[in-house]
Parts: structure tokens; C-alpha cells; sequence
């Protein structure tokens, strides 16, 4: 491996999840590799406006992490790297694609698009396109919970340069202060835009932050989907508890380059292949053959998730762009 | 029932009815808590609501705000405070990219019922980092309401009113008027938007707010003594700008004289005179004046700060001046 970063010293993995939760988180998981896939081909087709920032790769992170908050009125807050979060916390792939395609019927009405898919029916409070101006949004949506002492976990992702903003040291101080229940995920894919983490922060292991501000600390394969359940779960089980957040550094790896304007040339040769052979799909169809489910299965699996991103594509294509009058609702309630 | 406070009081009050009423309303900022507020505009708070709605905070202007706003997408009324205005730039971006946005951008999922008090102004020594005239910066940023109070039923009404508004309103309190008395009638809220004809005239229309209205009044005192009688009125809404009220005034008086406590560029002064020459340019009998301040920073000593300040003396030559024009 060309980076020292591959095989991290991860919490264990321990989750014990049945064969049909891991086989649902692999349904998830293909999914937002088919849509980020279907994505990049209409960017490419002219079809996306401005730019997209794809998440291939980095699967298993969304995923674990909102498998992890499993009662209603938990939350999640991403970054503009944000498809695979949106869609792992349960918005539809159909009005998902409407609103990168800038439909009527897109998540957020055709106003938002790409960075900033929305669906707060199913707690998915935003996609944030400034370098960690969500993480004290987060901060403000565990405090609701903690005022009404709804017992609900908020879950926010950033990338590892998000944690040299300022925004970053203000949130998880200020949360660490009212022991608030949020988790701080790190989507550590080991590059900030077009630079390498190790040219732009003076550590290596970004959960060592945790420790300024005494919360726990954690790192985790963020490739390895049920090491994440695992992380997230304990995590969640703190906030919910009253015990505080807590930063978890989900080492991933995107597959892409930060945005559809990056060939990512900056990359040493072969580290790409190497971490394709740690792709979180197929590390998980591994755990489902161990644990006795057959190839057959899991290429049905992944059909039918292929099935369904094609249906919603099509029929988000065929839906209705917004009226230009439309552009003038919804500054004011 | 009327009784007389001071504009801090009235402050104070607004906030102690709004928690009183509605249990979803909080308040946090820098020491509003256990001290009160460095200028006491939160003393009592704390004791009567306790720790769970009256909160202390890091000195951190971004968590701040973006807990103000992630609060708000919960359903929750919070009240921030930033301590002085002018350190509203240190979270520019949550209040201009998230709270301003976050309603249009999500296509109308989220309300943002955040109301921001911000402590404005010039004209008490605090040097040029601590007595900007703040609400103009905040003109071009679609998606707030601003308001700058120059009274006690005012910073009342409109405090009022900014927490019970659905919308993230900015409320600029000038700490020059924190002594001055009025009268305070009743617990009702005021309208956002709204301009406030204070005095009636026929010969000049003078639009001013906060410490600039107290100054144009007593110029307008002066100026009646020698038969010439101003119209003025306090905008107090910035945002929605009640440019209706303006218009109308004009058409009665066909003079406009804008007495505002910034420089002219990117002002609110200059977006009203805008407004009235594109709606109403016949109406006017001469050019509109703006009086307000040298662009340069505000100075510390106090012959420079009352040097850069419109005086009522000052405020007077130039309405004299629109007269004659």
C-alpha cells in the first residue's frame, strides 16, 4: 500500500449484525454507488448544473452511521460530498436525482441542487457547501433534542479538512460544554480538495482532536460497514444517554476526485487500486459470503438496487422543470 | 396602561414576556446568563428562567449562531445575542450563507424563527471595531428582516415581534439609547416593516433611526422655531423597508433629507434615496440630501467620534441647505 493509512487500528468491529441488516446496508450501499455512477454520466451529459462532488468510496460511512440512528426525530447534517448521506438516511432516489437535475419535484424544489440535497422528513437536515459551517447547525439540532429531552441523536459528516476551520473547534467545544448528544463523523478520505492531508495538518490521526475538548476519540475502517455500525452505535448509545459527543474518524477513501472538474492527478500511482481492493462493497459481500449467503444472492441484490436507480432516474427525467415564477417562493415563511 | 422605562429595560422586558409566553424560546450568547449581559440588556433572566432557557455561552460567534440555527430546525424560537455588532463578522457565514438561505435553498422545509440582537452603534467612545453601524452590511442579503429600534416602545415592540416572526430577523439595539426614557404602553407586539411618522410637516421630509432620529428631532425642534416644519419619520425596519410611508411623506412635503450614522456607500440611507428617485422622482422638488458620515473608520477620541457623528446642529444647516435648494 502506498499509504500508511489503509489498515488503521479500528475500534472492533463486533456488531453482530444479522445476515439481513448486512444484506439491507449492502442494498443501501449499492444503490448510492448506482446514483453517484448515474450522477457522474449527467454531469458528463450536461444535465448537472455548477459542479458535483461524488462519494464513491466512502459508502460504508453514511451508511453504518445512519443505520446507527434508528428512532425517529435522530438527525443528520453532511457536506456537499452529501448524495450517499441523504439517500443512507432515507431520502427517495427519485426526487434525489430530480433535484441535481433541477426538477420541480427535486428534494428542495430545484433551489438547492447537487450540494445541497434536503429531506427533513426523514431527518436529513442538509448538505452544506461552506467548509464546516454545519457542524455548530449540528450543535443547535442536539441542543433541540437535549431542551425537549426527546432522547434524539444528531449525526453530522465533514471531511478531514474541515477539522482546520474554526467553525470545527467552536462546534465540538460548545458541545462538549452542554454534553450534548451529537456525534462529529470525519469523513477521512485523505484529501482536502486537491491536497494531501499530511501537507495541510501537522498530525496524522485527526480523532486526537477529541481529546481538546474531552470527548472520546475514536477511528474506525470506514470501509468496513459493520466496524462503523459498531462505532456509530456506542456512540449514539453515549448521546442518547446524556454522556456527550463524540469524534469519529471514518478512514475511507473517495474514489473520484473532489469535484467533476478534478482529474485528481495528485495521487500517488496505484494507491487508487490498492484502496479499490478495500472497496466497502466488496468487503461486504465478503462478510455476507462468511456469514453463508451465496454470489447468486448478492447479484440479485445488486440488480434490484440497479433497478430501482434506473426506475428513478427515469422517472425524475421525465418530471417537469420549475416555473421561473417559482424562483420568487419560499425566502419568507 | 402606560408607564415610562428606559430603552434597556424595554429590552429586558420584551425578552422576560417572550419566555414567559412560550416555552420554546431561549436566549444565548456571550455572559447573558450568570452576568446578565455586559450591558444588563438580560439581567434577571437567568434567575426567573433558569439555566435551561438562559444560556451562557464559549466566546464563539459562529456556534452562536449555527446553534441557533440548527435549533430553529427543530421547532425552537432561540435568541441570540452578539455582544458588540460588529462581531457579527466573525460568523458572516452563518448568519448571510445559513440562516438568511436556509429556508429558500431546502424549498421552504425549514422555517427560521432566529432572532439575532446585535449591540449597535457610535457615539459612546468604543473605537472603530466596537460602533459600526452594522445593519448595513446585512442590506444585501436576501432572506433577513432588520430592524433598529430608537425607543423603549420600539426596542420593545420589535423585539417582540422579531421572536414571534417565522423569519430570522436582526435586531440592532444602539448602546447610545440604553438610558433614554419613554413610554411603554402594554405588552403588545410592534409590526416589522413599518415606519413610524414621529412628527408631522409640510415643508421636509427627514428619515433618520436610532441615535440619528433622536438628533433629527431635536433638529426638527430648532428648525420649527424658525417656521420651518419637518416631517420625520423613523424608518426602523430596514428590511422589509417601508419605502410606501416615504413616498407618501414626499408627496406632501417634495423634499427628502436621509440622516443615517455610516458613510453613504452600501448604506440603507443610499438604498431609500434609490428607492424614492425610482418610484417617485417626480414628486421631488430638488435633489435628496444624505447626511451621515466621512468614509473612513470611526476614530476613539471624542472630538474625532463627535467630528464624524451628524450633530442636530449639523443635521439642521442641512436641512436648511435642502430648503434652499
Amino acid at each position: 500500500m502506498k499509504t500508511n493509512r489503509s489498515s488503521p487500528e479500528t475500534s472492533p468491529a463486533g456488531a453482530g449484525l444479522a445476515a439481513d441488516q448486512l444484506l439491507a446496508m449492502l442494498r443501501r450501499m449499492h444503490e448510492i454507488r448506482l446514483f453517484e455512477d448515474e450522477t457522474h454520466r449527467l454531469f458528463a451529459k450536461g444535465l448537472v448544473r455548477g459542479s458535483t462532488h461524488l462519494c464513491q468510496g466512502q459508502e460504508a460511512v453514511a451508511v453504518g452511521v445512519c443505520s446507527a440512528l434508528d428512532r425517529d426525530g435522530d438527525t443528520m447534517l453532511c457536506t456537499y460530498r452529501g448524495h450517499g448521506a441523504v439517500l443512507a438516511k432515507g431520502a427517495p432516489l427519485d426526487r434525489s436525482f430530480a433535484e441535481i437535475l433541477g426538477k420541480a419535484d427535486g428534494l428542495c424544489g430545484g433551489k438547492g441542487g447537487s450540494m445541497h440535497l434536503t429531506d427533513v422528513s426523514v431527518g436529513a437536515l442538509g448538505s452544506f457547501a461552506i467548509v464546516g459551517a454545519h457542524l455548530p447547525i449540528a450543535v443547535g439540532a442536539a441542543f433541540a433534542a437535549m431542551y425537549r429531552g426527546s432522547g434524539a441523536a444528531t449525526a453530522c459528516f465533514f471531511g478531514d479538512g474541515s477539522t482546520n476551520i474554526g467553525a470545527f473547534h467552536e462546534a465540538l467545544n460548545l458541545a462538549a460544554v452542554w454534553k450534548l448528544p451529537v456525534l462529529f463523523v470525519i469523513e477521512n478520505n485523505l484529501y482536502g480538495e486537491y491536497s494531501p492531508l499530511a501537507s495541510t495538518t501537522p498530525i496524522a490521526r485527526l480523532a486526537d482532536r477529541a481529546a481538546s475538548y474531552g470527548m472520546p476519540g475514536e477511528q474506525v475502517d470506514g470501509n468496513d460497514v459493520e466496524a462503523v455500525v459498531a462505532c456509530a452505535g456506542a456512540a449514539v448509545a453515549r448521546a442518547r444517554a446524556g454522556e456527550g459527543p463524540t469524534l469519529i474518524e471514518a478512514l475511507t477513501y473517495r474514489h473520484k476526485g473532489h469535484s467533476r472538474s478534478d482529474p485528481a492527478t495528485y495521487r500517488p500511482e496505484g494507491e487508487l487500486e490498492e484502496w479499490m481492493q478495500r472497496d466497502p462493497l466488496l468487503l461486504t459481500e465478503a462478510a455476507l459470503r462468511e456469514r453463508g449467503v451465496d454470489q447468486a444472492a448478492l447479484d440479485t441484490l445488486r440488480e434490484q438496487a440497479a433497478g430501482d436507480v434506473a426506475g428513478a432516474l427515469e422517472r425524475a427525467m421525465s418530471w417537469p422543470d420549475p416555473t421561473p415564477e417559482t424562483r420568487l417562493e419560499g425566502v419568507y415563511a | 396602561m402606560s408607564e415610562t422605562v428606559t430603552y434597556r429595560e424595554a429590552v429586558v422586558r420584551a425578552m422576560a414576556d417572550a419566555l414567559a409566553e412560550d416555552d420554546t424560546v431561549f436566549l444565548l450568547g456571550e455572559d447573558v446568563a450568570a452576568a446578565g449581559g455586559v450591558f444588563k440588556l438580560t439581567e434577571g433572566l437567568q434567575e426567573r428562567f433558569g439555566a435551561r432557557r438562559v444560556l451562557d455561552t464559549p466566546i464563539s460567534e459562529t456556534a452562536i449562531v449555527g446553534a441557533a440555527v440548527g435549533a430553529a430546525t427543530q421547532g425552537l424560537r432561540p435568541v441570540a445575542e452578539i455582544m458588540f455588532a460588529d462581531f457579527v463578522a466573525v460568523c458572516f457565514d452563518q448568519v448571510a450563507n445559513q440562516l438568511a438561505k436556509y429556508r429558500y435553498m431546502t424549498g421552504g422545509q425549514v422555517t427560521m424563527p432566529v432572532t439575532i440582537r446585535l449591540v449597535n452603534g457610535a457615539g459612546t467612545g468604543f473605537g472603530a471595531q466596537h460602533s459600526q453601524a452594522v445593519e448595513n452590511w446585512f442590506l444585501n442579503v436576501s432572506g433577513l428582516k432588520i430592524v433598529a429600534p430608537a425607543t423603549p416602545a420600539d426596542a420593545y415592540g420589535l423585539l417582540r415581534a422579531a421572536i414571534a416572526d417565522p423569519d430570522p430577523v436582526l435586531v440592532f439595539e444602539h448602546k447610545g439609547l440604553f438610558n433614554v426614557r419613554g413610554a411603554l404602553d402594554g405588552p403588545a407586539a410592534g409590526e416589522l416593516g413599518k415606519a413610524h411618522v414621529v412628527r408631522e410637516g409640510s415643508d421636509v421630509t427627514v428619515v433618520a433611526t436610532q441615535m440619528m432620529r433622536h438628533r433629527a428631532e431635536q433638529a426638527a425642534q430648532q428648525l420649527a422655531g424658525d417656521g420651518v416644519e419637518v416631517e420625520l419619520i423613523d424608518l426602523r425596519s430596514l428590511a422589509p423597508m417601508d419605502v410606501p410611508t416615504v413616498i407618501a411623506s414626499v408627496e406632501k412635503t417634495n423634499r427628502l433629507v436621509v440622516v443615517q450614522e455610516a458613510a453613504p456607500s452600501g448604506s440603507w440611507g443610499a438604498s431609500l434615496i434609490a428607492r424614492v428617485l425610482l418610484d417617485g422622482f417626480e414628486l421631488l422638488d430638488a435633489a435628496p440630501a444624505l447626511v451621515g458620515c466621512d468614509d473612513v473608520p470611526i476614530p476613539y477620541a471624542g472630538p474625532l467620534e463627535d467630528a464624524h457623528l451628524p450633530s442636530a446642529g449639523r443635521i439642521v444647516d442641512e436641512i436648511r441647505a435642502a430648503m434652499e435648494r
